[in-house]
């Protein structure tokens, strides 16, 4: 293949290009909706020859992230995907194979999750990940998907990380849109991130010995508590040296948030993943109207690059945090990092306000931006502002109509 | 021939090394313990145990660990497909990556029958469904023991538990006939399965000697008895598991392409009161009064297993 390749790719072909490109061994598989392609497509490469290893069809999203982190323990370059319920599924293989402290890539389709069942996305499916200590990058676009996937395993395998890293995408609004996304040559990728040599031990008969064995008492606990802390703390580290040295070789560079039209920005939207597309298309929107807005898009979502969000916040009158997620009884998931990330410095924004938006795939449009900007200049103004109008009241009063819904229980 | 050819007649025959040392966390009088030295004692040191979540977790304590293999703690639900990424990794990195033969190892499950039965039965069908090539070993203490003895599917009908206790309106305790879970496998045709009992050593090393030499999915059901869930004194552990297979109650058995043999087959099987009236779990069958129903029914469920047999 010559240099830099550019095809077209939806972000799940370019998720299956990602791991190719880096010459995953091991892929543990269960499908899910949006996430299919991604698994079929490396099926169909281990199944060709293309990739050499083993593709497992596995039982469940439990018995598959179980099955990739016994295998990353094993000494292999292994990847997987998933989505929505599926993560939730396997959420106890994810808070086991974190604490075995194994270097693997997943990708995670955002879907929103039941109940009620949907397919399109919001991001309450990765944030339920958050704290279980695995290292997460957000993609806005397809040629993210697949370097993250190149920059996503050098962090992981990195001998003061080893986590599982998670890579983001948006179900249907990325997976299935195609983008032209550049695929480097083989041999400069090999330079970035050469085969797979474990640094530590893995199982084999030379090497006997006991992984994540019980422990009694509370010190124990801690200090591999304590030391999953620092290593997820140490990955903001090995990001920047990786994206550094990625930039070098590829052109492209990565900072753990995008800073997009900041510089004088009075108004500024932080956002994530592929809704920041629109976010930035409103921004230039605004600028039109000499409306000073900019925009603040987080990629490395864990280890929290709170230094980061600071500096790139700090100075700006009004802030608004667009969480696609929604935590009932408290509010968006995402706004209350970054307050905390804000609340130790005096030129912190004199206003920072919490939207919630974007559930179950609801668009965010044109005008919902502008009543953000209001509701950022409303002195008074009650937070989180919630992204649904009279439009999706009426929207959704129509199908009940059609089905002669005589009545529904609901909460004033 | 049957289908155990077996390489050991006496005990002394036994091999003579050890791959699990003293010291352990375990109960005294852990029959399942005693059933797993045996088993080590033959399938050697380059051996990977992937470890559900029960009483044999506390094996191996942090910093330390009997086994002379490796260990791997995984999840109540899970120790199979952690065994399947585990071969899987094997192969792949002595297929592509120049892993001597030498450092292969036999990678094995050990799980309770909470985890065999019920948590983990899914992973496990899953995996013989792919002819996972590992060994199972279930230690059947017949419920939940680590948690305190609390009903699992291998519970037997008639004993009591922390969650199915007797009372006036549920005089039998367990109200279900335990789980057969040899049948389950048998099902799906994977290359061995046997029951074995500590009590047994020598049909026991045979039968872990033998399914050393396969490939594919080897299954095995290890009687094991409780002192502390099951209420007699640890010493009495040997007893117990003797009777259980003296009784009929746990028959000792293997499948091999295609056939069940009886390995161990009583002589003449003794009346099930032998082995319950020595348990406490089964005391309220015997006290205050004798329920000749509830151990009728034990009995006869017995005798038409072994009318297929005998």
């Amino acid at each position: 293949m010559k240099t830099d390749n550019k095809i077209m790719l939806t972000g799940n072909k370019a998720a299956a290009w990602g791991a190719r490109m880096a010459q995953v061994e091991y892929v543990p598989a269960f499908p899910i909706t949006p996430q299919t392609e991604i698994v079929e497509t490396l099926a169909q490469w281990f199944a060709d020859g293309t990739l050499q290893g083993k593709f497992t069809n596995m039982d469940s999203e439990h018995s598959m992230f179980m099955a990739a982190g016994a295998a990353a323990a094993t000494g292999v370059r292994v990847f997987t995907a998933s989505s929505s319920q599926g993560i939730l599924h396997g959420m106890e293989s994810l808070y086991t194979i974190t604490g075995w402290r194994v270097p693997l890539v997943l990708v995670n389709v955002s879907r929103a999750l039941a109940t009620p069942i949907t397919l399109e996305p919001d991001h309450n499916d990765v944030m339920s990940t958050r704290d279980c200590g695995l290292i997460q990058l957000h993609a806005e676009t397809c040629q993210e998907i697949f370097d993250f996937i190149l920059i996503g395993h050098k962090i992981a395998e990195n001998p003061q990380v080893c986590l599982p890293v998670l890579v983001n995408m948006d179900g249907f609004y990325l997976s299935f849109t195609r983008e032209p996304v550049l695929i480097p040559d083989k041999k400069t990728i090999l330079k970035f991130l050469p085969l797979f040599e474990p640094v530590y031990p893995v199982f084999q008969a030379s090497q006997p010995m006991a992984r994540a064995s019980a422990v009694f008492g509370g010190s124990t606990y801690s200090y591999f508590k304590m030391q999953h802390n620092l290593a997820a703390h140490h990955a903001e580290k090995v990001f920047n040296d990786a994206t550094a040295e990625f930039s070098e070789l590829f052109g492209r560079t990565y900072e753990p948030a995008e800073k997009f039209h900041m510089d004088d920005a009075d108004f500024v939207f932080v956002m994530s993943n592929s809704f920041a597309t629109k976010g930035k298309a409103a921004v230039l929107k605004l600028r039109q109207q000499g409306i000073k807005a900019g925009l603040l898009k987080i990629r490395l979502f864990r280890p929290f690059p709170v230094a980061f969000i600071a500096q790139a916040l700090c100075g700006h009158e009004r802030v608004a945090v667009i969480d696609q997620n929604l935590a009932p009884g408290m509010g968006g998931i995402t706004y209350p990092e970054i307050v905390s990330s804000l609340y130790p410095y005096e030129n912190r924004p004199k206003k920072i306000v919490s939207v919630i938006g974007g559930l179950g795939g609801k668009d965010i449009t044109e005008s919902d931006f502008m009543s953000i900007i209001d509701h950022m200049k409303n002195s008074d103004s009650k937070t989180p502002l919630y992204l649904f109008d009279q439009e999706d009241q009426r929207a959704f009063q129509r199908i009940q109509k059609i089905a002669n819904v005589k009545k529904e229980v609901s909460s004033s | 021939m049957t289908a155990l050819a077996g390489k050991y007649k006496k005990l002394k025959d036994l091999h003579p090394e050890e791959a699990i040392t003293p010291g352990t966390g375990l109960c005294a009088g852990c029959g399942g313990l005693d059933g797993l030295r045996l088993a080590l004692k033959e399938l050697g040191e380059n051996v990977l145990i992937c470890n559900a979540a029960g009483c044999f977790t506390l094996l191996s304590v942090y910093p330390f660990t009997p086994l002379k293999g490796s260990w791997l703690y995984t999840t109540m639900g899970a120790p199979v497909p952690a065994a399947q990424g585990v071969r899987d990794a094997l192969d792949i990195r002595l297929q592509h990556r120049e892993l001597p033969d030498k450092e292969d190892l036999l990678v094995m499950t050990v799980a309770g029958d909470g985890s065999s039965n019920d948590i983990g039965l899914g992973a496990t069908s899953a995996a013989l469904h792919r002819n996972l090539d590992f060994i199972y070993f279930c230690y059947d203490n017949e419920a939940y023991g680590n948690t305190g003895f609390q009903l699992s599917a291998a519970s037997p009908y008639g004993s009591a538990t922390q969650t199915a206790p007797n009372t006036e309106f549920h005089p039998a305790g367990t109200e279900f006939f335990k789980k057969d879970l040899f049948e389950i496998w048998k099902a799906q045709k994977p290359t061995y399965i046997a029951t074995v009992s500590p009590r047994e050593p020598i049909d026991l090393s045979n039968k872990f000697a033998k399914a050393k030499t396969m490939s594919g999915s080897r299954m095995f059901i290890c009687m094991s008895p409780c002192p502390t869930g099951w209420g007699f004194d640890p010493k009495e552990s040997d007893l117990i598991a003797k009777l259980a297979v003296d009784t009929g109650m746990f028959p000792i058995k293997e499948y091999f392409e295609g056939q069940v043999t009886h390995t161990k087959r009583p002589q003449r099987r003794l009346p099930v009161e032998k082995f319950l009236q020595r348990q406490k779990r089964f005391r309220h069958l015997f006290e205050p009064e004798c329920r000749h129903d509830i151990i009728e029914n034990i009995q006869s469920h017995v005798d038409e297993y072994w009318s297929h047999y005998e």
